[in-house]
């Protein structure tokens, strides 16, 4: 046979493979499209999006706006979204900035702050997330009650009944507007080319503390103070900021977790830093703060932020597990509306559809920070 | 400095380690200040812990009563209930069994890490022997022994069961599917990187959960199987997704060089493949699928929410009647020791051969 006649022959041969392929494919979503059918008229369910607009008829545990039973199955999954949103967001930022702190003192020349983050890394991070969160919970359940709660400085409170802390005295839409413009606020700052990253960082913290302050003395009612201070009333506690113990769990476990393994990225980053460079800014007098603002982390974190960003999707993901103490995440009122509707498939596709989306958006704001970070002509 | 100590078989290592502390403890007053403040609270914690957990603590099951008096921990409730935390709802009398299942898979482990046996034939051996121990001895049919369906399996026996099926289902899907991935059919590539790339974009509960329940409305009966097995392998599904991206960073690190010199020779695809390419990814996989594996073994926690009777639903019926139920910190410690100790020294492992390996290339 000649070259020709060969390669003739692989052709059709790769054809015929990728057409096998396909075929099959074809075959077992034709089979599993007609099962589901068959499966749904045996019992007696509308396939379709109709039930989204249905009340669901139960509660849950937790909500950033306003709710009911008599709600819609679509008001409520939104509800999980958001909740879903609300937790993983808190928690990339808390155990970001734990982690920096935790990977820097791993870092450290100082054996006592390596010796504590090696401990806090190897402690946290070698222990089934899940085993964490429900050891929390348990934790916290077993807290004493309102009577007995432990307080610090009369203003913070913790017992069964959750986490109580100070709040602005302010209505939901009002924290929902001050939340817009401190993100609007940061847009403007890091824009700004003349400042330092960092001191960008600091000018929004500062400028968006005023503006909070500001804020909340303009809309706190007339005859309150700025702050709702949580205080005592016989079996229960009034004003301030209640947040439930399941939030809490959520929170310290994943943030725990999560910190553990962000402080490893960070540590490796730093770790990546060429010794020369470091060298070359103590040669020049630099104190070791300004050596780790102004040489390592703004070289380390080139390293840092591609798995930075895998952690963040990760921690995102890791919300799903409110499900085992009751926190009411997206996969929890899933779940619960497939169990209580039957709309299995719709509501998996919905899941599914969510967290691309969320993983998707995450993806984009890493690769945006990427590109901010890239040294120009590299 | 790491290095020489490694090798100076280490004559003087209190001198050093005096060295060490002289230079990176005490070098100034304020970092004595900060030295002393730091390692005495992590010394103050580590005695809280040591009180706690043996000094003051209560051993024996008959002693249950006095753990309301004593400062420390109360280890009569994993007297009573280890058994319960170990092997679920398995049979009492053929707990025996249970046990040599468990120590199967172990051993399977550990001896998967010693580099003996480190080549592909060994390896497949090692997994199919151990595995198929563990199923003889835990359903016991085929030994003469009275039955134990999968429902009556649990706690850590159950546990090591879907680690060690995912492990040995995922890693040949893995490899599967990082060469559909990089197959130079273009359906063929297409696919198997949506599929990665979907799969890891998804957290690992949904899959399992799409595998427990929606599932069975897709596949027709005959061919639904138990929940455990669809679960196992949606499991095997997700590691194989993520194990897919380990060895397509093994295949990265191999020279286009040696496939033209394969063809060069005249080999078959197959060949080149398997005697020239695949021991080399595997090499450099190695690390990395470690800490795929031990990450699996940790997420292997979370078919409690499932529904089975893992080593963690097990631990919270351990501390569910009413007896017991004040102890739930015992429990979890005990749990969370065992955790702690196979992924501690697993990952440990991993990055000693990372070490090791960095070594060699240099």
């Amino acid at each position: 046979m000649d070259a020709v006649a060969l390669k003739a022959r692989r052709k059709r041969r790769d054809l015929f493979l990728q057409g096998l392929l396909v075929v099959s494919v074809a075959l077992v979503i034709w089979v599993a499209v007609s099962t589901a059918q068959t499966k749904l008229t045996e019992l007696n369910m509308a396939s379709g999006f109709g039930f989204l607009e249905r009340a669901t008829g139960w509660a849950y545990s937790f909500s950033l706006i306003d709710r009911s039973i008599d709600d819609s199955y679509s008001r409520t999954l939104l509800i999980g979204f958001m909740n879903t949103l609300f937790l993983g967001l808190i928690c990339i930022v808390l155990s970001t900035i734990l982690g920096f702190a935790i990977g820097t003192a791993r870092d450290a020349r100082q054996l006592g702050f390596n010796a504590f983050a090696t401990v806090y890394i190897q402690l946290f991070r070698n222990l089934p997330l899940i085993l964490q969160l429900v050891f929390w919970y348990a934790v916290l359940i077993h807290m004493p009650g309102p009577r007995q709660a432990f307080s610090l400085g009369d203003a913070v409170f913790l017992s069964n009944r959750g986490l109580m802390l100070p709040a602005l005295n302010v209505s939901p839409g009002v924290v929902l507007g001050l939340f817009a413009g401190l993100v609007l606020l940061g847009v403007v700052i890091f824009r700004l080319k003349s400042l330092h990253f960092l001191q960008k960082l600091g000018l929004w913290l500062i400028a968006g503390f005023v503006l909070t302050l500001g804020v909340a003395s303009i809309f706190a009612p007339a005859d309150a103070s700025i702050f709702s201070i949580p205080a005592q009333k016989g079996l229960r506690f009034q004003g301030g900021l209640t947040v439930s113990i399941e939030l809490v769990a959520m929170i310290l476990a994943i943030t725990l977790y999560g910190s553990a393994y962000i402080a490893e990225v960070v540590r490796g980053g730093l770790h990546e830093v060429p010794s020369g460079l470091t060298e070359a800014g103590k040669a020049l007098g630099l104190s070791s703060r300004s050596i780790w603002f102004h040489i390592k982390m703004p070289m380390a974190l080139r390293t840092i932020m591609p798995p930075l960003g895998n952690q963040w999707i990760f921690i995102m993901k890791a919300t799903t597990l409110g499900v085992a103490i009751g926190f009411s995440d997206l996969f929890y009122i899933v779940s619960t509306s497939i169990t209580q509707s039957g709309q299995t498939l719709e509501l998996m596709g919905l899941l599914m559809l969510s967290f691309l989306l969320i993983n998707y958006s995450l993806a984009q704001i890493v690769n945006f920070i990427n590109a901010r970070l890239a040294l120009k002509g590299h | 400095m790491a290095i020489a100590s490694d090798y100076s078989g280490a004559p003087d290592w209190f001198g050093q380690l005096a060295n060490t502390f002289k230079r990176r403890a005490f070098r100034s007053p304020s970092d004595t200040l900060t030295s002393v403040f730091i390692f005495g609270l992590m010394l103050y914690m580590a005695w809280l812990l040591l009180d706690w957990a043996i000094l003051s603590a209560v051993w024996r099951a008959e002693d249950v009563g006095q753990c309301a008096e004593a400062g420390g921990a109360c280890w009569s409730v994993i007297a009573a209930r280890h058994r319960l935390i170990l092997f679920g709802l398995y049979p009492f009398d053929l707990h025996w069994r249970s046990t040599l299942a468990c120590v199967a898979i172990i051993v399977t482990v550990v001896l998967s890490c010693l580099p003996h046996f480190w080549s592909t034939s060994k390896l497949v051996t090692l997994w199919i022997v151990g595995f198929g121990t563990y199923v003889l001895l835990m359903d016991g049919t085929l030994l003469g022994q009275p039955q134990v369906t999968t429902d009556q399996w649990g706690g850590l026996a159950l546990t090591l069961f879907m680690f060690s099926s995912v492990v040995l289902l995922g890693m040949p899907m893995g490899l599967l599917l990082a060469l559909a991935r990089r197959s130079n059919l273009p359906v063929v590539r297409g696919a198997a990187s949506l599929l990665i790339d979907f799969i890891r974009s998804l957290p690992l509960l949904t899959t399992l959960f799409a595998a427990a329940v929606v599932i069975p409305l897709l596949l027709p009966d005959w061919l639904n199987g138990d929940k455990i097995w669809r679960v196992i392998i949606g499991f095997a599904l997700f590691f194989a997704c993520y194990q897919a991206e380990v060895f397509r960073g093994g295949f990265q690190a191999i020279p286009k060089g040696q496939f033209e010199a394969g063809k060069a020779l005249g080999l078959t695809a197959f060949q080149i493949l398997s005697r020239i390419i695949m021991p080399q990814v595997f090499r450099h996989a190695l690390p990395s699928t470690i800490n795929m594996v031990v990450v699996t073994f940790k997420e292997t926690a979370i078919v409690i929410i499932i529904g089975f009777f893992d080593v963690l639903a097990s631990a919270n019926a351990a501390f569910g009647t009413v007896e017991w139920a004040p102890y739930y910190i015992e429990v979890y410690a005990f749990v969370g020791a065992i955790y702690w100790i196979f992924i501690f020294s697993l990952s440990q492992y991993g990055e000693y051969l990372k070490r090791r390996m960095s070594v060699a290339k240099r």
